[in-house]
């Protein structure tokens, strides 16, 4: 776990003492916004940290379609069940990176939605768990599964408390060039590195959201769309009580 | 005594069979030699371009650990700009068939072959397990 490419706390706690943070305000309200649309040629490092606002209130019942999207877009759906296996089976152990879920107030009877994937916490206890270092935590925030050093083993689904990890369970029928995928692996949601990693801001569920309820973005930033609305609005984090500093917040549950 | 002359010929006919084979078998790899000139399983793309990331004598010796030490600072860093990309190699040296469908870099025939992987991993026996996820033909 002590490799460099670990977020450098040291430097974060650097820039909240202000004096670096003074040098990027140009003027009060202005802030330098390095706006990348190449592919990444610098590794990433701990200035931004990405991260997600849902606003449960517009996540309206039934719909599916940041599932859907994050289906296309990694991949998910050229898996099919082989054959002779339990339809329920199947179900219940394909991959998923995303996944609707109810709530209901027993109390008020209050029924919500939301969609639940990785939660990218600061402290992922995947990452604790993992006894070859492929779970990690990228220095941008993005817990991620590397699939090179990945075994199989399976004990960071066990240790994920937001069930959000899949295992490959077997062969795919294609191998996606954006998640290359196979048999023997865990993998979970990325926020679509592969899209921050060529420049652009936004991931697949947020772009197929009907309702916008879903607010991307770089939590460092004050002036980022997900720092404001993250101010703005009261929020919370799936089992807080944790302490994991998930990078994904929920706001009206 | 003409009983063991014969045992003896017979001997060095067996003798001489086998020393023939043997030279015929060596000869035939020789042949297969994948760095014979005319024997390039390159792409149009490939030939096109005036060389690899690196030279073909680097390349051939070195090209796993180029691909390895990019992979770990590709997924880990997130840099997306790396020589040692294995999309990169898969794009340019992917044959395309007559009907313009592209044919999998591992496969063991195909336009000119056995394809650009396959022609010395098979030949050196050496197993590669990055297509277990990897694709093996460029995404258009």
């Amino acid at each position: 776990m002590k490799t460099t490419d670990q977020t450098d706390h040291k430097r974060r706690d650097f820039l909240k003492t202000g004096v670096a943070a003074s040098a990027v305000t140009l003027a009060p309200g202005i802030v330098m916004h390095t706006a990348e649309a190449a592919p990444r040629d610098k590794a990433v490092d701990s200035s931004v940290r990405w991260g997600m606002l849902v606003d449960t209130f517009k996540c309206a019942s039934g719909c599916d379609s940041c599932v859907q999207a994050c289906n296309e877009e990694n991949g998910l759906e050229a898996y099919s069940m082989p054959e002779g296996a339990d339809p329920e089976k199947w179900d219940q152990q394909r991959p998923k990176w995303m996944r609707n879920v109810t709530l209901k107030d027993n109390l008020s009877g209050r029924i919500s939605n939301l969609p639940l994937m990785c939660q990218h916490c600061e402290n992922p206890p995947c990452a604790d768990v993992c006894p070859t270092g492929a779970s990690f935590r990228r220095a941008d925030g993005i817990v991620m599964v590397d699939r090179h050093t990945c075994i199989g083993c399976r004990y960071c689904m066990m240790a994920c408390p937001y069930k959000a990890r899949s295992f490959i369970h077997e062969n795919v029928d294609i191998k996606p060039e954006l998640a290359p995928r196979g048999k023997g692996c865990v993998e979970s949601c990325n926020f679509c590195v592969h899209r921050l990693d060529d420049g652009e801001t936004s991931t697949a569920c947020q772009d197929a959201c009907p309702e916008n309820a879903i607010i991307f973005g770089d939590l460092n930033d004050p002036n980022s769309e997900v720092s404001k609305a993250l101010a703005e609005y009261p929020s919370v984090q799936i089992r807080a009580d944790l302490r994991l500093n998930t990078g994904v917040r929920y706001s009206g549950i | 005594m003409s009983k063991s002359i014969e045992q003896k010929s017979v001997k060095f006919a067996v003798f001489l069979a086998v020393l023939v084979s043997m030279l015929m078998i060596s000869t035939a790899y020789a042949g297969k030699n994948w760095r014979a000139e005319g024997n390039s399983k390159a792409s149009q793309m490939a030939q096109n371009a005036e060389m690899c990331v690196r030279d073909t004598d680097f390349m051939r010796r070195n090209h796993m650990e180029l691909i390895q030490h990019d992979r770990d600072v590709t997924v880990r860093q997130g840099v997306r700009t790396l020589d040692g990309s294995l999309k990169g190699c898969v794009t340019c040296h992917a044959n395309k068939q007559e009907s313009g469908e592209y044919v999998p870099v591992t496969a063991m025939s195909g336009p000119g072959g056995s394809q650009f992987c396959a022609s010395c991993h098979v030949y050196t026996s050496v197993s590669l397990d990055c297509f277990q996820c990897h694709s093996t033909v460029p995404t258009e």
